[in-house]
């Protein structure tokens, strides 16, 4: 029997969690001397008060999609992933290999070519830390950590000695081509005469994203390997029983999750930046592990949380900016919002599971 | 009349929306044995947990001595005199046997007068019940017999004059719970108190003097021992009549399905779990195999399931089986006709969040019937098979929405039992096929092994239940420490014939 209806699970308590976040942030920037609700205000306004702001907050917000889907489809193996950071700047690594080293004709080839070069580097980089949990038994948590110090120093290595045009005294690489420029929203909705702000950073990388959710779902609750990842996941002792190969499993899951994340960069390498700089990445990766956790590893979910999240990332930088709020009090907020959606999840979740039973017994 | 040892009166416990307990009464008189059975789930053990302190019962009083008691932690239970021995032993594994015994009960903050203290307690304790234990045994080295010992001397050392037994012979051999018996009643003749948890019937008429039956949650009855009869208890326990012995035709065994020549397997560590095992199985017959626990019935099981490696030979239908190489897995076994119901189906059997349908494909995900192209899996065909096979095996509730750990111990049981038996088989494995099972679906269940094998199929059947081993099997293997030690005829043998196999006396020097 559940403890409470799903819509309990999937809404109320996020929404709890949520408003605890505010309240605790309101009283923070209260002892601070700052109005809070002004700080909501401005938050508001610069995340989704404008179409350059929901530009902005779509932008981040695709960054997490990606993110938290790697994480969600490693954890439904029960492999933490926390090498998203990693993997995400290997992805664009591969996509600077395609725009910049291949001539593509037009955008849209482009974009596949960097899907799939990006999916593959990422890959490879969470490949590795998988071969050694599947046959060398090296934990996943702490070989994903390393791998991310590892691909910042190489990506480092690869601007400052390889990629970097001749006679350029920054660590990125050149700008890419024209023909590997992707639409933004504003060309986009253009076209279907809606007016978006020019100077947005969201683009068609974002329905991408929306496409990879599809994907997860399809993948994880309609395909043979998407069960046998559950089944992994959920009991390794019944997968043993049931023939399933725990290496292929890990390996396949790890692959998929570095993919994802891999392929983020299609958003702020290809899709934004148009080149590759140092830490392109800019903690993404770790947000990820917070929007599928706050997702429940569920499509639909990590879609809600990453707009949730891109909401604080932009709302958080206007009020910096606006309201001359440091921009650590900015990062206090935030992570207040991870501490309680993820961390202390259980604290709202057993007082309502109990109200919900008290309730049942009353109508039984 | 005396005042009882213990009297619980009005006892009610809900665990969320399951009412464990519902307004139990219960009086234990002093120096009796007096037995408490029922069905898995039907709330003894969480009767004696609250007794022990270690839940809170949400209404009800207990009295002990004819005083009443707030037991509100297990330090108060020992104070009070209650001593408990669970079923899964609670000792630190490379302690002594003292060590063990002071644990939490010692003087002060230098060990040794407390350990002085205890040698000469245990010497007397030893003389007084019978209970002979090496102090200075490291309890690894020991067997399962000598640490329960270790238990029961412990709820002593703490001065127990009541003393209840969680379940104590699910690990012993018939020998060692005769011995376990023995010390029951020198207890009971010295003046203490027993209270005996069980499931097993034999074990109520053998040593009980009175018996308190539960039966989901709420107290049936209390007869005298003497007055009652296995039968009547049974009843008492499922609430209708129940057939205690499986009713099977002569087998007729037929062509050879398996032949197991040697089988050795030898663990991470090096020790050696299976030792050249051979065995036999033809068409139409149940091989049982008895034995105590962890006497390598389980790895038998998993290298046939395919997910144990071995060395050795296996011949199923003539044809040699991979052990070692690419093929040694469980989906090749399943393709070639092996089924295989595991020991433990909560870690193994089933996946407790994962809902009835989809458990019934666990195992076979990759069968023609339930993909619906090339890359998707048919949900709705499986949904259809699974309540197919629900109405088939009675599973109830018959809803293949609803998680594996919804379902009570006897339906889940159901849902691999039918999952396996209806993929028809030429060999079903079977492990425990009825732990933790309420009898109305023992009952189901061996009909459905006896119809498997009446429609000619082989069998190999483990169980630790020799009760079930003696009545179901056509022929009885014993194992002990990775060996086969012989074969029996379950017409021509007895219950202390195995039970000296399972310890390792082999027929000849018996």
């Amino acid at each position: 029997m559940e403890k409470m209806p799903k819509w309990a699970d999937v809404i109320l308590i996020p929404a709890i969690s949520i408003l605890l976040a505010a309240i605790i942030s309101g009283l923070v920037l209260l002892a601070t001397g700052k109005d809070p609700l002004n700080a909501l205000a401005i938050m508001f306004d610069g995340a989704v008060g404008s179409s350059r702001a929901w530009g902005y907050t779509l932008y981040y917000a695709t960054n997490f999609i990606f993110t938290g889907l790697a994480v969600a489809v490693a954890f439904h193996a029960r492999m933490f992933n926390i090498g998203g950071e990693g993997q995400a700047l290997l992805g664009g690594v591969g996509v600077a290999v395609a725009c910049l080293y291949i001539p593509w004709p037009h955008w849209t080839l482009a974009l596949l070519g960097a899907i799939v070069l990006s999916g593959i580097f990422g890959a490879f980089w969470a490949a590795i830390p998988a071969f050694l949990q599947a046959k060398r038994g090296s934990h996943i948590v702490i070989t994903t950590i390393m791998f991310n110090f590892i691909a910042y120093s190489l990506i480092n290595h690869l601007l400052v000695n390889v990629m970097k045009p001749a006679g350029v005294m920054e660590p990125a690489t050149a700008s890419f081509p024209e023909a590997a420029h992707l639409p933004n929203f504003h060309d986009i909705l253009g076209l279907v005469g809606i007016d978006f702000a020019m100077d947005a950073p969201a683009n068609i990388a974002f329905f991408v994203a929306l496409l990879a959710c599809w994907f997860l779902w399809a993948l994880i609750w309609r395909t043979r390997i998407g069960y046998q990842i559950r089944q992994f996941g959920e009991s390794e002792s019944a997968a043993r029983y049931a023939g399933v190969s725990p290496t292929k499993i890990i390996m396949i899951s790890m692959i998929l999750s570095g993919m994802f994340a891999g392929m983020m960069s299609i958003n702020n390498v290809m899709g934004e930046a148009e080149r590759l700089v140092l830490n392109s990445a800019e903690g993404a990766g770790f947000i990820g592990i917070a929007v599928a956790l706050m997702g429940r590893n569920h499509p639909v979910g990590i879609v809600l949380a990453a707009i949730l999240f891109g909401f604080l990332y932009q709302g958080g930088t206007q009020l910096s900016i606006q309201a001359q709020i440091p921009k650590e009090m900015v990062v206090v907020i935030q992570s207040l919002v991870i501490l309680f959606t993820g961390a202390l999840d259980h604290m709202v979740r057993s007082p309502v599971e109990r109200i919900f039973l008290a309730l049942r017994r009353k109508e039984a | 009349m005396t005042t009882p040892a213990i009297e619980l009166k009005g006892i009610s416990k809900a665990f969320g929306p399951v009412q464990a307990n519902k307004d139990i009464n219960i009086r234990v008189m002093p120096g009796t044995i007096h037995g408490i059975i029922g069905e898995n789930g039907a709330g003894k053990s969480t009767l004696m947990s609250i007794l022990y302190g270690f839940y809170k019962a949400d209404a009800g009083e207990i009295f002990i001595n004819g005083n009443k008691t707030e037991i509100p932690d297990s330090q108060h239970a020992i104070a009070a005199g209650i001593g408990m021995v669970f079923q899964h032993f609670k000792l630190v594994e490379n302690f002594t046997v003292l060590e063990n015994i002071v644990l939490g009960a010692e003087d002060g903050p230098m060990l040794t007068s407390s350990l002085r203290k205890a040698r000469a307690q245990l010497k007397q304790l030893a003389e007084d019940y019978g209970l002979n234990v090496d102090p200075d045994a490291i309890i690894e080295n020991i067997g399962v017999g000598q640490q329960q010992r270790v238990e029961i001397l412990k709820a002593l050392y703490r001065k127990a004059e009541i003393l209840i037994l969680d379940e104590p012979t699910g690990v012993l051999t018939p020998a060692e719970a005769d011995q376990l018996f023995r010390i029951l009643e020198r207890l009971k003749d010295e003046g203490k108190t027993v209270i005996l948890i069980t499931h097993k019937l034999r074990e109520i008429m053998e040593i009980t003097d009175e018996v308190s039956v539960m039966r989901r949650g709420t107290m049936v009855g209390h007869v005298a021992t003497a007055k009652t009869s296995p039968a009547e208890l049974a009843e008492m326990m499922v609430g209708r009549k129940v057939l205690l012995e499986v009713d099977k035709a002569p087998a007729k065994p037929g062509r050879t399905i398996l032949e197991v020549k040697n089988l050795s397997v030898t663990d991470k560590w090096g020790v050696k779990r299976l030792k050249e095992v051979s065995l036999t199985i033809r068409a139409g017959e149940i091989l049982g195999i008895a034995g105590v626990a962890g006497n390598g019935q389980s790895e038998l099981l998993e290298v046939l399931g395919g997910y144990q490696k071995a060395t050795g030979e296996v011949i199923l239908n003539g044809e040699a089986i991979d052990l070692t190489g690419l093929h040694s897995d469980g989906q090749t076994r399943r393709s070639r006709g092996i089924a295989h119901v595991p020991e433990d189906r909560q870690a193994e059997g089933l996946i407790m969040n994962f809902t009835a349908w989809e458990n019934m494909v666990l195992g076979y995900h990759n069968d023609p019937k339930y993909q619906k192209n090339a890359l998707f899996m048919d949900n709705a065909a499986i949904r259809k098979d699974t309540e197919e096979k629900m109405a088939r095996f009675d599973v109830r509730p018959p809803l293949p929405e609803l998680t594996a750990k919804s379902f009570s111990g006897g339906n889940q049981q159901k849902i691999v039992v039918a999952r396996e038996i209806e993929r028809n088989p030429d060999l079903l494995l079977v492990g425990q096929p009825t732990r933790g099972v309420d009898i109305g679906a023992i009952e189901f269940i061996h009909k459905q092994i006896v119809a498997l094998r009446d429609a000619g199929k082989a069998i190999l059947l483990v169980s630790v239940e020799l009760d079930e081993i003696m009545s179901l099997s056509d022929r009885i293997a014993v194992m002990f420490d990775g060996r086969i030690m012989g074969e029996r005829d379950p017409e021509k043998t007895s219950v202390q014939e195995l039970g000296l196999l399972m310890a390792g006396i082999s027929g000849e020097a018996a």
